[in-house]
């Protein structure tokens, strides 16, 4: 049967939906049909498909990473997202909410960041479209990503410090939602992650499946056949569902996320929604999320900031409850290695959130053995993540100091 | 008839706007907050609304947000807010939760709902969850003869106002403006128009929230909405108070400025 998800109304059997105030879901309707009408436009789909091609250097390659597959006892085929403008697969979303926002007349766009990769790409889709942007960022994570904040700027974007909660990516969303419900009219905003309310789940996807339709075309051109197993790493789970999408009606393709394990799941400090998360609602949808006795969201702990988030996109958890996805976590530790491991032997080096999906590759070529063929995505470059890897392998003895008052 | 019908007779009888007076629950602690209601209730709210403190809270503006944050660290649960809707009901003024909707649903819904009527509570106000999403709180509701009051907005279509209203119960609660919760300068432009086009689809009471935070602006508001709701006004009391019993005091006089406010002579 051909997998079709979500329904009318924008749930995955009983999660997703709309937990949302009143006050935005006249806008979040009028977003729903914007984009069933765009999807079908062939005006629209050409346009996006230039600016993919031409600006974003979309479709990414897919590459037989040789040295890592001796390493790691199987062939792996990396995805190559890295190499996408501004490195990663988010640039594939923005484009698309940003050129559709232009469609619906709204000049001004607002996203949330932790890292600030979405940042990043949201305030580059916006120069490059004449949009007014501004960004909301954690004041934690303003601190740690200075370089990012500096990035957004130089970008034209206008970049706001959350100081409530737990002034991480959360409170970013809450912020950035608190914003569009007084400014709707004229106000867009390019959520960075296939979650939140109807219909963000469902668009992030259909923006970021390219992942999977073009490397399962390059999967068959260069195989003759389909790879055993498609892996991705899962924060909010954009890049990950833009995979499996592409394999989702291939039930010989085994799908699995690799979740942010931190210090270990059993520690109580990680980000691994699914494996150590509960049902319930979080920024607008019904998932799995991290979440105390009385229903207070926990807080994240993961060594990368871009899958540091304690909520999870609804597709995910419908895939976990149903089976046809499996998930599970990679620790800091595990990550790390992996990601080495890819510095060595490739000369690529990862972000690590991506560095989670190659740790998971690294389990999964143990458990199907040599003659497995692994599709991992390699989401995100890691240049982002210089300093935090420099660090955590010992290679520089404190912050390195570009400026006064400027750390990397 | 509930306790909310029964409240809207008398003041519709009386020819004012009910008084609809909202403070978080563990705000600034769990003592001080029960004292608070009971000054309000004291000062003439007419109804009230206990704030079940939570970790992300969307719709709600610094002020709110600042109580919630500090009423989590001070270690408010959600048992307590219970406790502190009982003694706000044992004043006899009718007591709503005003709740995000996940820990209703991580307590359990019909569970929330039994443990929200026995403690003496009248329905509950649910900024993020509408009707839409609402089956399985209406069940609850209807056994527990519990209000389900739901927001409109400016936004709202028409067909959405009709909807919502008629899932409502209690009153429907029009929120001012766009925008989140907070005192404002100004009354808003829209409430007027919202409430008439409330007016032409619904015969229940409609309450207009959002930005009231004296007693002229609760007087203007009162001319057009059978219920006038103040909520960051009365936060504010606590919040700049130099000590609780001041900010008690604080409550008490406000609410009494605002009930003047709601007399329509």
């Amino acid at each position: 049967m051909t997998y079709a998800q979500p329904d009318a109304t924008g749930h995955f059997g009983r999660f997703g939906g709309r937990f949302m105030p009143e006050a935005l879901i006249a806008t979040l309707d009028e977003l729903d049909t914007a984009w069933t009408e765009a999807k079908a436009d062939p005006v629209f789909t050409a346009e996006l498909d230039r600016m993919l091609r031409e600006y974003a250097n979309v479709p990414s390659p897919l590459y037989d990473a040789t040295r890592f597959s001796e390493a790691a006892g199987a062939r792996i085929l990396l995805k190559r997202e890295d190499l996408n403008h501004t490195g990663a697969h988010k640039i594939r979303n923005v484009l698309g909410q940003a050129l559709l926002a232009k469609r619906m007349g709204k000049p001004r766009a607002i996203a949330e960041t932790g890292a600030g990769q979405h940042g990043v790409a949201s305030a580059t889709a916006c120069a490059y479209l004449d949009m007014e942007c501004t960004v909301y960022m954690g004041e934690v994570d303003t601190e740690r990503q200075a370089l990012n904040v500096a990035r957004m700027k130089m970008l034209g974007a206008e970049v706001v410090p959350v100081r409530t909660g737990s002034r991480t990516l959360k409170d970013a969303i809450n912020e950035a939602l608190r914003d569009w419900v007084a400014t709707v009219e004229r106000t867009t905003y390019l959520f960075g992650t296939a979650a939140g309310p109807h219909p963000f789940p469902a668009m992030v996807r259909d923006l970021t499946r390219g992942i999977g339709d073009e490397s399962r075309r390059q999967s068959l051109e260069l195989l003759g056949r389909l790879p055993d197993a498609a892996i991705a790493c899962v924060g909010g789970g954009s890049n990950a569902i833009g995979l499996f999408t592409g394999f989702v009606d291939d039930a010989d393709v085994r799908l699995y996320g690799v979740e942010a394990g931190g210090d270990g799941v059993e520690t109580g400090r990680h980000a691994a929604t699914i494996t150590g998360g509960d049902v319930g609602v979080l920024h607008g949808a019904r998932s799995f999320l991290l979440q105390d006795e009385d229903g207070q969201t926990m807080e994240s702990h993961s060594i990368s900031a871009g899958l540091d988030y304690p909520g999870v996109g609804p597709e995910h958890s419908y895939l976990a409850d149903t089976g046809r996805a499996s998930y599970f976590p990679a620790t800091d530790a595990e990550a790390m290695h992996a990601f080495d491991l890819l510095c060595k032997t490739e000369g690529i080096i990862p972000a690590i959130e991506s560095a989670h999906a190659l740790a998971g590759a690294l389990r999964v070529a143990k458990e199907l053995g040599p003659d497995a063929t692994i599709l991992v995505n390699l989401s995100g470059r890691g240049d982002k993540d210089v300093h935090t890897a420099a660090e955590y392998f010992g290679l520089i003895d404190g912050p390195v100091v570009l400026e006064e008052g400027v750390e990397e | 008839m509930s306790a909310i019908d029964e409240l809207f007779t008398r003041t519709r009888a009386e020819d004012r706007a009910a008084l609809v007076g909202y403070l978080p629950a563990g705000f600034p602690d769990q003592r001080t907050s029960v004292a608070a209601v009971e000054a309000m209730v004291e000062g003439g709210v007419d109804l009230v609304e206990v704030g079940l403190p939570y970790s992300d809270p969307v719709m709600d503006g610094p002020t709110i947000q600042a109580a919630a944050e500090a009423a989590l660290a001070a270690g408010t649960k959600v048992g307590d807010v219970f406790d502190v809707v009982a003694a706000s009901a044992a004043t006899g003024a009718p007591t709503v939760v005003m709740t995000y909707w996940n820990p209703v649903e991580r307590l359990g819904v019909a569970t929330f709902a039994e443990r929200l009527a026995a403690a003496g509570g009248s329905g509950l106000i649910t900024p993020d969850l509408t009707p839409d999403e609402a089956g399985e709180w209406t069940q609850a509701a209807h056994e527990h003869g519990l209000d389900q009051i739901f927001l409109v907005a400016p936004s709202s279509t028409d067909e959405r106002l009709a909807m919502t209203a008629e899932a409502a119960s209690g009153f429907v609660y029009a929120t001012a403006v766009m925008g989140v919760t907070g005192q404002r300068q100004q009354t808003s432009s829209l409430a007027p128009t919202l409430v008439e086009r409330l007016r032409g689809v619904t015969d229940k009471p409609v309450g207009v929230g959002l930005g009231v935070s004296n007693g002229e602006q609760a007087h203007e508001v009162a001319a057009f909405a059978d219920a006038v709701i103040v909520g960051s006004a009365l936060v504010r009391c606590l919040l700049d108070a130099p000590t609780p019993s001041a900010g008690v005091d604080a409550v008490r006089e406000l609410a009494r400025e605002l009930r003047a406010g709601v007399e329509r002579h």
